[in-house]
């Protein structure tokens, strides 16, 4: 009798951690619509601020597509697994006859959908609400192809390196919310960079949320609005340099750190 | 094949200078039932986590199904069924989707319609597990623990918490599989069940078996308590204690009760013994 492979457990593993989230009041809530009511509100607030001939919804819509991706990925996979390490859900999938890739299988499957969705969601916001015009420019879309891509996959591995922060499921909302809201503060995204302090400004160009929002207002923003930013261009290529150093700093962390079981459980 | 489901020798496993296994000895047949009886704390738990490849343990020889648990690969899980203590997880899914997932792990499953109606939530296989009683999910825990079809059936105190009524319907879903031919390794704290359940028993304290067998091997059928109005006196020859009682009181003897050694007495004095040292 043969086991069954990797990759039918892996689909099998995406199916049910899709069904488990968007079942979840908690985290739909929290992760999902979060980021999207967050939008709706910043920019009804700051749509008047237009800022050369662009307004602030637009901004913002650009910018919480980056807020949008982390929030899913970071947020969502920082706090589930460190409820599952605590519940009992990791413990039991451990004692399966299942290929440790394939469980990790089904969380990228989860991030995708969910980040797609998510990205999906805010921009039809920002279409609906804010005037936003979604480009026509293949190119554009390549970009946003691939800072979802480094987006997505830097900010899970450092979710999942998180997770094991958490001592318990209680503790997991804050280890995971609190850097993710100081972020987008000092990363340019609640509020225009030229707004925070330098200092500030400083720390958050060290985490890959001010690169991943200053990618994606290159994506979607008229390209005059590059004076707008802190080098007065849109640093693509650093952008993908940054993203893609946290990627493998993550998957470091991650190799380094996670562990099945929580340290309180026997 | 190897008649030996279980062979453990020396185990020991130590949590922060703490020993909760030191030096467990425990043999499981192929098709036994065989329940660990022990207070909380005795190393039950820990015990089945080693053996159940779910932790690595400090020292000792260990071979399940033929196989060194601390190098379980997928084929070895397989084989194995796990019904660990509480988990508190899955609850947004419905009985039947959990059940039909968990099938898809292993090669050779249990048709998943079949495990549930023989947990008997037929009713609530369309359910989500968030809405079930206590009872009713660990039955899911079991049901999750028997769909791969395995060899052999770790139950780690299956029915703490239960009613009455379902510790009954528990039981007979336990005889039931190890009538097909499942071996189980049952942990529990209640006598009752250890007896109902087990072919051996295995009390276990501080982290050694202090002694295994039948109900009638562990308990000690010498020690026969006589009591009477005047006085008490434990014998191995009861029926003789009587006759000279009954001689000296002429008739009746007053307030007359023979009492054999029950399987709690057993089980308290092996347990005891630590802490009377």
């Amino acid at each position: 009798m043969s086991m069954p492979s990797t990759l039918a457990i892996g689909a099998a593993r995406g199916a049910i951690e899709l069904k488990q989230f968007f079942r979840e009041r908690g985290s739909v809530v929290f992760t999902f619509i979060f980021p999207a009511l967050l939008l709706v509100l910043l920019g009804s607030v700051f749509d008047a601020d237009a800022v050369g001939g662009v307004g602030g919804g637009q901004v913002l819509t650009a910018s919480f597509a980056a807020a949008g991706i982390v929030s899913t990925s970071f947020v969502n996979l920082g706090t589930a697994l460190a409820v599952e390490r605590d519940d009992g859900t990791l413990r039991r999938l451990r004692s399966l006859p299942m290929p440790p890739v394939a469980f990790f299988l089904g969380k990228i499957v989860l991030v995708i959908v969910a980040s797609i969705a998510e990205v999906a969601l805010l921009l039809a916001i920002g279409v609906l609400m804010f005037d936003v015009s979604l480009p026509g420019d293949p190119a554009a879309w390549l970009t946003m192809a691939w800072l979802f891509a480094l987006g997505v996959t830097s900010c899970s591995l450092i979710g999942i390196a998180a997770s094991s922060l958490a001592r318990s499921a209680r503790s997991a909302g804050a280890m995971t919310t609190l850097p993710y809201t100081v972020l987008l503060f000092i990363s340019g995204v609640y509020v225009p960079l030229q707004s925070v302090p330098g200092w500030m400004a400083d720390i958050g160009a060290f985490f890959p949320v001010k690169w991943l929002a200053q990618g994606f207002r290159a994506a979607l923003l008229p390209d005059h609005m590059a004076a707008h930013e802190p080098a007065g261009q849109w640093e693509l290529g650093k952008v993908a340099v940054v993203l893609a150093l946290w990627c493998a700093g993550g998957l470091v962390l991650c190799l380094t750190t996670f562990r099945w079981r929580s340290a309180l459980t026997r | 094949m190897n008649d030996a489901a279980i062979r453990v020798r020396g185990l020991r496993k130590t949590y922060g200078g703490t020993a909760a296994v030191a030096g467990l000895d425990l043999d499981v047949r192929r098709g036994e039932t065989l329940a660990v009886l022990g207070p909380n704390g005795a190393g039950k738990s820990t015990t089945v986590q080693i053996l159940s490849a779910q932790l690595p343990r400090d020292g000792g020889d260990v071979a399940v199904l033929g196989t060194d648990p601390a190098k379980a690969d997928r084929r070895f899980r397989a084989r194995l069924g796990i019904v660990s203590q509480t988990a508190n997880d899955l609850l947004e899914l419905t009985v039947g989707e959990v059940v039909r997932h968990f099938a898809r792990y292993y090669p050779d499953p249990r048709d998943p319609g079949r495990v549930i109606a023989e947990v008997g939530l037929t009713r609530q296989s369309r359910q989500k597990v968030r809405e079930l009683s206590g009872g009713q999910r660990r039955r899911v825990d079991v049901a999750l623990g028997v769909v791969g079809n395995p060899e052999l059936l770790f139950l780690d105190e299956p029915t703490t918490g239960f009613d009455p009524e379902a510790r009954r319907q528990f039981w007979d879903l336990v005889r039931s599989l190890a009538a097909d031919g499942t071996t189980i390794l049952l942990t529990t704290h209640y006598l009752d069940e250890a007896a109902a359940l087990a072919d051996r028993i295995a009390v276990i304290a501080d982290g050694r078996i202090r002694a295994s067998g039948t109900v009638a091997d562990l308990v000690d059928d010498r020690e026969v308590t006589v009591a009477w109005r005047d006085g008490e006196k434990t014998t191995d020859a009861p029926t003789a204690l009587i006759a000279e009682l009954g001689a000296a009181y002429a008739g009746e003897v007053p307030g007359l009760t023979v009492t054999r050694p029950s399987l709690e007495d057993a089980y308290l004095r092996l347990t005891g013994e630590e802490a009377a040292a």
